[in-house]
């Protein structure tokens, strides 16, 4: 019954010409086209087009759209750590600090038998105080400036930049767009490709999503480049530096994009680069409180109450293997001995190492990870108890913990820096690739080529320097 | 710019997009988000349209980045993330709000151009209108490039009446010397045409209140009935629409159907095919489906 329907359909619609799909859409469009023609009324002497006209002359121009974009970002990072400083110090003193030792205070008082005030106080308490003060300053500066140039419609424009590079590379032009979705969370950036209808294309972004610094690593750069890069320079060039340094990283993120997609296009994903138009849509003054509230309530603390979520149990964790002994050693300490030779090569440690195992869930709480398992395991060798080499407060602490106890150098600090953009997704974002690839295969190239990317350029540089230094 | 599954988390009722997700309709053939072996109801749950306990349900469509889910949330009273480029939302939103009473679902679709399936945003926006048959379906329209956007809301009439056009950034298109005569474009299309600036949570009133009427109206508009300039186009539309009235007799946008079918719409044909069609001509009354 119901073929007979599609029989006539099809009888019809071969005595009509081939185009019928053009036609009906034709007349659809010359009907709105009438429509909108009788309905608007344009004062051409207001028309205030112009200024948008202007900016997009600039921020899309061939070579002054890549400047711009340089310093806007820039910018941002700059803002962010300057103005992340002195909350930072505020609330490490605060809940580092004094919150440690009164809580521990309290559990001693109340008679808590020592492995639960260890494992709640020591490990517990101290990686979230930890994850707090590192992290909390610098989102909520972060997170509203990058807000910002986003409701004003700059990052479109970031998309028309680098769709021309991408078309290059073989990769869709809305790849710009996944990446731009990744420097906030990678796998809402990996949901995000869904925008791109083929499925190789879709697989490029998808894989090459990771490097986009996402949320949970941005603290660690941003960490990295203030205490250990900008401490190189003098005091006042300190922050430019370390915005710099963050910015040199995220430049070669886009590079390794850039490079990966060429080189999957041109190897298992061969194919050519489909056509799109991308809509730029015109720039909106943005409504400053109420994105400075949506930010914050929609990205800082949702990011911060993950990282907490996260921070809890792998403090647990931390506290259990650097207090369980095996033979003569903690397990921490074994298993930092059987990373370290790896570490070494890599220019890392074995204690960086352990830290992005214990935190495959969440990037977000590596720096608090390290600093925690170099203090524990540190502690023998400065002949200092956790807690009481704290006392220096702020980020010159976190630094001098992590040279002291951990025996970092500058090398150290940039090879993480590299590892921060160039190791495997957190689990969320692989669970994230699953779905929506549904292939295992694709899931674990997606999972280890960052890694081994990692290896191979941490591996390098270390090699280099070692050579030369 | 939101956490591992596009931000639905906070919502009252997440649900992620039907052809997607594939926790809800593990049920279903793979593939077939829309298929019509099941009861209307779990149907229509997969469509992410299922009244629940709400009196009407509201679908939410319009271009990519005309403020739909500043539109969203200014009905919702929720707070998800806006961002000024296209394409933003990628998973559905939901929410629910209350007005005169009456308890609305409001479920919103993806932004597309058109609903020609063309990629599987389109896709699910058609499946939801055609299928899932909301009680109003709010149209975002951003009044600074009409023209663009007027494609969508004549498809979208096409397919029914229970139409609300929201004409939104009516301020953006102040400030560039823009004026649209929402009074004309009423008389047009038949339906409710709201200018608002939804940013500045101006207009929300009058749409709420076009809403409950037309969620309310016993007698929506018919369908569009748009003619095509080419008689043998417009011929071949004609032919197939009777007979597609007589197969599926009281399915209110035959015509729209026909062209479907005339372009070789894998949907639509699957819906003929299994009957699925048939269903749209009895169209169940908001009070019925309450319950």
């Amino acid at each position: 019954m119901s073929s007979d329907l599609l029989d006539d359909a099809a009888r019809l619609r071969r005595a009509l010409p081939d185009d019928v799909g053009d036609r009906v859409v034709e007349s659809l469009y010359t009907d709105a086209a009438r429509l909108a023609s009788t309905s608007v009324d344009r004062d051409d002497a207001r028309a205030r087009l112009t200024l948008d006209r202007a900016l997009d002359r600039i921020l899309t121009h061939r070579v002054w759209g890549f400047v711009a974009m340089g310093v806007l970002f820039f910018g941002v990072f700059w803002f962010t750590i300057a103005g992340a400083a002195v909350p930072s110090d505020l609330l490490y003193v605060l809940l580092v600090e004094n919150g440690h030792a009164w809580l521990r205070d309290v559990f001693v008082a109340a008679g808590a038998p020592s492995f639960v005030t260890g494992l709640l106080v020591d490990g517990v308490y101290l990686a979230t105080a930890w994850v707090v003060a590192v992290m909390l300053p610098p989102m909520a500066i972060f997170f509203p400036l990058f807000t910002l140039l986003e409701d004003f419609g700059y990052l479109p424009r970031v998309a028309f930049n680098l769709d021309r590079l991408f078309a290059r590379s073989g990769a869709h032009g809305k790849q710009a767009l996944t990446m731009m979705m990744g420097y906030g969370c990678n796998a809402a950036g990996v949901t995000a490709t869904r925008i791109i209808d083929s499925r190789r294309e879709r697989l490029i972004a998808i894989i090459t999503n990771n490097f986009s610094i996402c949320n949970g690593r941005w603290p660690t750069l941003i960490l990295m480049g203030t205490i250990f890069v900008g401490a190189v320079v003098p005091p006042g060039l300190a922050g430019v530096v370390a915005a710099g340094s963050v910015v040199a990283v995220v430049i070669l993120g886009i590079g390794v994009t850039l490079a990966v997609s060429w080189t999957l296009s041109r190897t298992v994903l061969r194919g050519e680069s489909s056509v799109y138009s991308l809509e730029l849509p015109p720039y909106r003054p943005p409504q400053l409180w109420r994105t400075l509230w949506t930010s914050i309530v929609d990205r800082t603390l949702k990011v911060l109450k993950r990282a907490l979520m996260m921070a809890a149990p792998a403090g647990a964790v931390i506290w259990l293997i650097g207090n369980v002994h095996l033979g003569d050693a903690s397990l921490a300490a074994h298993l930092v001995n059987a990373l370290e030779p790896l570490g070494w090569v890599l220019g890392l440690n074995g204690v960086i190492l352990l830290a992005y195992l214990v935190a495959v869930p969440a990037n977000e709480i590596i720096i608090p990870t390290i600093i925690m398992l170099t203090l524990t395991l540190g502690a023998n060798t400065v002949g200092a108890a956790p807690g009481v080499m704290l006392e220096l407060g702020d980020d010159a602490a976190v630094g001098s913990v992590l040279v002291t106890a951990g025996g970092w150098t500058l090398l150290t600090a940039v090879n993480l820096m590299l590892f921060t953009l160039l190791h495997n997704p957190c689990s969320t974002t692989v669970l994230t690739i699953w779905k929506e690839t549904r292939s295992a295969r694709w899931t674990a190239v997606a999972t280890l080529l960052p890694i081994a990317l990692g290896f191979l350029v941490c591996a390098s540089v270390a090699g280099v320097v070692r050579a030369f230094g | 710019m939101r956490g591992p599954g596009g931000g639905t988390e906070d919502l009252p009722t997440p649900r992620p997009g039907p052809s997607q997700d594939t926790h809800d309709s593990h049920d279903a053939a793979p593939g077939c988000a829309s298929c019509a072996l099941s009861t209307g109801g779990a149907r229509l749950a997969r469509l992410g349209l299922a009244p629940g306990r709400h009196d009407h349900v509201v679908a939410l469509a319009g271009n990519p980045n005309t403020g739909k889910s500043t539109v969203f949330n200014a009905l919702t009273g929720l707070r998800q993330h806006v961002g000024n480029w296209s394409g933003k939302t990628v998973a559905r939103a939901e929410g629910g709000f209350t007005y005169g009473g009456a308890r609305y679902r409001l479920v919103d679709l993806p932004g597309t151009y058109s609903l020609l399936s063309t990629s599987a945003d389109e896709d699910v926006a058609r499946d939801a209108l055609l299928f899932g048959q909301p009680d109003v379906v709010v149209v975002v329209v951003d009044a600074t490039r009409l023209e663009r956007n007027l494609p969508l809301v004549l498809q979208i009439r096409q397919i029914t009446g229970r139409v609300v056009v929201a004409l939104n950034l009516v301020d953006e298109a102040r400030r560039h010397g823009l004026t649209v005569d929402a009074r004309h474009l009423t008389r047009e299309l038949g339906v409710p045409v709201v200018p608002m600036a939804a940013r500045r949570n101006e207009g929300i009133p009058d749409l709420l209140a076009a809403i409950a009427q037309v969620a309310g109206t016993e007698d929506a508009p018919a369908p569009l009935r748009l003619v095509h300039k080419d008689p043998a186009l417009e011929e071949a539309v004609t032919e197939l629409a009777g007979r597609v009235a007589g197969r599926f007799p009281g399915v209110p946008n035959a015509r729209w159907v026909a062209l479907r079918l005339l372009e070789g719409d894998p949907g639509i044909e699957a819906a003929v095919r299994d009957g699925t069609l048939g269903e749209l001509a009895t169209p169940a009354t908001p009070v019925e489906r309450a319950g």
